[in-house]
This record gives C-alpha cells, sequence and structure tokens, in this order.
C-alpha cells in the first residue's frame, strides 16, 4: 500500500502496462504521380528497458525509414513511436543515431566532433565537467590518444569509435545504430561487436540496431525483428536469441542452437522472402 | 589526408639534392612556356615586319615603351602617371567592389541557399541577371551616382556578385544530408549549426563564387574604366588609343593579364589558408 503511493513506483508501475519504447502500427506512405507507394505498412513492436533488439532485412526494405521514424528524421503516415509514453515527433539526444557512413565533422577533432554534442545537451555544466564527459568515452572506446586527430586521419573502425563515443557521451535512452559496422573490414566489424557490447552491458542502454548481417544480429541481440521485402514491408518474425550474457563468439559459434536459428533467419531471408533484384 | 610519413633519412644531405631536383624540375618546366612566347613573338614579328603593318613589331613596341617599361612609378599629376599608379587605382577599385561583393553575396547565398521559399523566389532572378554583360550596368548606376568613380565600383560590385551568390548558395545546399541530421538529433542552436557546420561546409564553395568573381571584377574594371575616364588602367587603354600609342596599349595590355592572374593565384592561396586540409578540392 505504501509503495504504491510513492511517485517513483507510480511511473515504473504505468510503465509495466507500457514498455520503453513502442512502435505503434507504423505506416509510411510516400504520395507519388502513379500513386502511393508503401514504404512500411502497419509495423507494431515493444522493445523493453535495457533490450538489444536488432532489424534485419534486405536493402530497400524500409529499415532505415523504420529507424529514421523511432529517431524522429521523419514523420510516420500512420501509427505512433512512444518513448517511455511520450509520442516522437522530433531528433533529439535521447535517441542517439550512429549513422552507418560515420558523419562525424571533417573540419572537427575527436575531441571537438564529441564536444559539440556534449556542449549542445549539457549546456549548463561547468565547462570542466563537459571536458571530462568527452575524455570519459573518449578513453572508453579506447581513443584518448587520439582525441586531437581529424577524422580524415582515422581509420573506419576508429571513426565509428568517435561516433559511438559521441552517442553515449550524450547519455541517450536509446542507441540507434544504422548497419554501423557494414563498412568494415570483417576484423575490425567482430572487434567493434564486441566493444559495442560490452558498452551496453556497462551502460544498460537500450539499443535498436540496423544490419544485414545475420552473424552479427545473433551474437548482439536479444531479439532479432525480421522484415518482408518492401514495398508495404511488415516485421514477418521476432526471433528470439537465448544465449547467456555475457556472451563469447566461440562459444556461441559451437552451440548448436546457433545453427539452428541461422539457418531459420537465412531461411526467412533467403527462401520465404528471397530478394527479388530483377 | 594521412599524416605524411617521414621516410626522408639524414636530413642535410638529401636535403641539398632534394633543392637542386626540385630547383631543375622548376627549369624544366620552364623550357615549354619560354619556347612557346619565343614562337608568339617570332610570329608577331614576322606579322607586323611589312611597311604597312598597323601594329608595332615586339621590338618596336620594348623601345617605345622603355620609358613606361622601367619606371612604373612616375607621377606628373593628373592621368599622367606611372603602369603602377595606373593599375594601383584600378586594383583600389576593384578591392572595393569586389570586397562589398563578397560581403552581400556570401550573406545573401546563405540566405537563399537555407531557405527553399527565397531560393524558389531569387534564383531565377539570380540566373537571368548574371548573364547582363558588366557594361550594361554602368549607364545605370552612372545614373543613380552621378559620379564615375562610385559607378565604376558599382560595376565591379555587380559583376562580381552573381558568381559569389549562386556558389554559396549551391554550398549551402550540398551540405550532406548527415551533417543536418547531426545537427539535429544534437539539437544545434542556430548560431552553433551556423558556424560548426553550415559555414566550413560551404567554404569551399564560396572561395568557387570568390574566384570567378575576381575574375570577373578585373574584367569589368578594364572596360567601365574605358568609358568612365581618369587615373586607371582601362583609360590608360583608350587613352593610348585616342593618342595612337599602339606600343602603350601592349604594354598595359600584358600588365592587365599578369596582375589578372595574380589576383586569380591570390584567392586560390587565401582559399589554401583558410580552407580545412580535408576539404580542399
Amino acid at each position: 500500500m505504501q509503495v504504491l503511493n510513492s511517485p517513483t513506483q507510480a511511473t515504473s508501475g504505468y510503465a509495466t502496462q507500457e514498455p520503453f519504447l513502442v512502435i505503434d502500427n507504423l505506416s509510411k506512405v510516400y504520395p507519388t504521380a502513379t500513386g502511393d507507394f508503401v514504404v512500411l505498412d502497419g509495423i507494431s513492436l515493444a522493445v523493453n528497458e535495457g533490450e538489444f533488439v536488432c532489424v534485419i532485412g534486405h536493402s530497400g526494405c524500409g529499415k532505415s525509414t523504420l529507424l529514421d521514424m523511432v529517431a524522429g528524421f521523419r514523420q510516420p503516415t500512420e501509427g505512433e513511436v512512444r518513448l517511455q509514453t511520450q509520442t516522437i515527433s522530433e531528433p533529439g539526444p535521447d535517441r542517439m543515431v550512429v549513422f552507418q557512413n560515420y558523419s562525424l565533422l571533417p573540419w572537427l577533432t575527436a575531441y571537438e566532433n564529441i564536444y559539440l554534442g556534449v556542449n549542445s545537451v549539457f549546456p549548463n555544466k561547468p565547462e570542466a565537467a563537459k571536458k571530462h564527459i568527452v575524455m570519459e568515452h573518449l578513453e572508453m572506446v579506447g581513443l584518448a590518444d587520439v582525441a586531437n586527430k581529424k577524422p580524415s586521419a582515422l581509420s573506419g573502425g576508429m571513426k565509428q569509435r568517435v561516433c559511438i563515443a559521441r552517442a553515449l557521451a550524450l547519455r541517450p535512452k536509446v542507441l540507434i545504430l544504422d548497419e554501423p559496422f557494414g563498412a568494415l573490414d570483417p576484423i575490425t566489424r567482430e572487434e567493434l561487436q564486441e566493444e559495442l557490447l560490452k558498452i551496453w552491458q556497462d551502460h544498460q542502454i537500450t539499443v535498436l540496431m540496423i544490419t544485414h548481417d545475420i552473424d552479427e544480429a545473433l551474437f548482439l541481440s536479444d531479439r532479432v525483428v525480421m522484415m518482408t521485402n518492401g514495398p508495404a514491408a511488415k516485421i514477418g518474425e521476432v526471433m528470439q536469441v537465448p544465449f547467456a550474457r555475457p556472451r563469447d563468439r566461440a562459444r556461441m559459434m559451437e552451440d548448436p542452437k546457433f545453427y539452428e536459428l541461422r539457418n531459420e533467419a537465412l531461411d526467412f531471408l533467403y527462401h520465404r522472402y528471397a530478394h527479388d533484384d530483377t | 589526408m594521412t599524416a605524411p610519413l617521414d621516410i626522408r633519412p639524414a636530413r642535410s644531405r638529401v636535403n641539398l639534392q632534394h633543392l637542386g631536383s626540385q630547383a631543375v624540375n622548376w627549369l624544366k618546366g620552364l623550357i615549354a612556356p619560354a619556347v612557346a612566347i619565343l614562337i608568339f613573338l617570332a610570329i608577331w614579328q614576322l606579322l607586323t615586319m611589312g611597311p604597312d603593318a598597323n601594329l608595332p613589331t615586339p621590338i618596336r613596341t620594348v623601345s617605345d615603351t622603355w620609358e613606361l617599361i622601367i619606371n612604373p612609378f612616375f607621377n606628373y599629376g593628373g592621368t599622367d602617371k606611372g603602369l603602377f599608379w595606373q593599375v594601383f587605382t584600378s586594383l583600389q577599385r576593384v578591392a572595393l567592389g569586389f570586397t562589398l561583393a563578397a560581403i552581400v553575396g556570401i550573406a545573401l547565398g546563405i540566405l537563399v541557399g537555407t531557405s527553399s521559399l527565397m531560393y524558389s523566389a531569387l534564383d531565377p532572378l539570380f540566373q537571368i541577371l548574371r548573364t547582363v554583360p558588366p557594361l550594361a550596368w554602368l549607364p545605370i548606376s552612372l545614373a543613380a551616382f552621378q559620379q564615375a568613380n562610385p559607378s565604376a565600383i558599382f560595376v565591379i560590385f555587380i559583376t562580381a556578385i552573381w558568381p559569389i551568390i549562386i556558389n554559396t548558395t549551391e554550398g549551402v545546399r550540398q551540405i550532406p544530408q548527415d551533417y543536418n541530421n547531426v545537427a539535429r538529433v544534437l539539437r544545434l542552436s542556430k548560431p552553433e549549426y551556423f558556424f560548426k557546420i553550415l559555414f566550413p561546409a560551404t567554404v569551399p564553395y564560396i572561395f568557387t563564387g570568390l574566384r570567378i568573381g575576381i575574375g570577373l571584377s578585373w574584367l569589368a574594371i578594364v572596360a567601365a574604366e574605358m568609358l568612365i575616364g581618369g587615373v586607371g588602367i582601362g583609360f590608360f587603354i583608350w587613352d593610348a588609343w585616342n593618342s595612337s600609342r599602339i606600343s602603350d596599349i601592349i604594354i598595359a595590355i600584358i600588365y592587365v593579364g599578369i596582375v589578372g592572374l595574380l589576383l586569380d593565384r591570390l584567392i586560390v592561396f587565401v582559399g589554401g589558408l583558410v580552407l580545412p586540409e580535408e576539404q580542399k578540392q
């Protein structure tokens, strides 16, 4: 009885009714000269706080459109996205995005790129605290020693690390990643996947990530959302990934369950929803 | 840009060798243009050697204008000044008109580039006005200012401003969507967006506009000065024509060409100082 009166309990009580991030019957339609072009048709997904969800599907299936609407860059035609029951209407630092092509400003150093965001989101913090946040996050991704280098002097993996550091420095509620490791070589990609997992575990942050790499999705996520082909893409299947955390890549690869899930995903993508390139 | 690898071994020895080979390369580079100039001079000499030629030979040109060549700094008052002063006066007009054009052009370009309403309203107008030949503006500006000097400066301004506006606008419109998305997600303030994203991203385009603008200014000043009179390299040429000093015209043209080239190089040089290494085109 006591707990019901406390305000914190009241909010978390509400949260049990509504999950952390709710994608509610989301549709995106672009009107064209030849009629409406439906990109996404009735996407519904609930993501719990601290969950790691991967969205997987063929290119052109509207995954990026979905992420853009969660990030707030685009508005849905129908339905809505709610974060902690608040309807998302514009981009904001509570949903930081790590873009596919790094999107670091080339004329600023790694430090300045992160500082720009920190300064904009926490304008009232003292200067020393802002500096501390920037350096702390550069250290988190192991790049403190290249703080004063410009992006052009960094490798692709380093650039993406800076992007992740920039995103997390702003203490987002949701981290949105749009095929973040797609442009990296396989070794760097695996390194970054492991780093991302560690960061996710340390920060207890909710992650929504787009990928087209099944192994990556299985290694990282709690659930894999598989989308059907566009136009009018839907969620085809949601796969639970049962592997224990913290995950070890080698051990996971030895698990017969891994191949079962992998085959299921492959079957979904390459047989039931094979991409028709012609 | 990657950090240049310092693979030079022992410094002193290599430096000398390096300097030597650089000088040799530089001289080698001069051979072709020197030969071209010699051939040009020879053809000129051949064409103007006849007794009834209208233009002086190169040798005649130099001997006629020796006074002008060796003493560019004389000043006998009025318009009777050395070529340095003539060029200097023209450059002052260009500097004033071009600076105004740069300030107004960059500001307008950013305004038009950031607002699609302004863009659709003003871009067609700019596209029409930019094709107007510089001298067509002179009567209008004489009517407006009633004085020669402001009119000439206005002609420079109105000639140089269009490429500056159009290139700046284009630069703003070409800002990669990723950078704008970053600004939106970080909720950057307007000034922060301007100084940290819009302006740095637009600078290479601005310099392209400035470079075209300075070239057009220098084209326009010579023509405008021919009409307005007074001191200036343009009127010097016109005056020489009226007094049949053809050799003076030729020397003045060489001056005009060299100064035009130097102006162009100056903008490229300043651009090189301002532009971040990553953005050089």
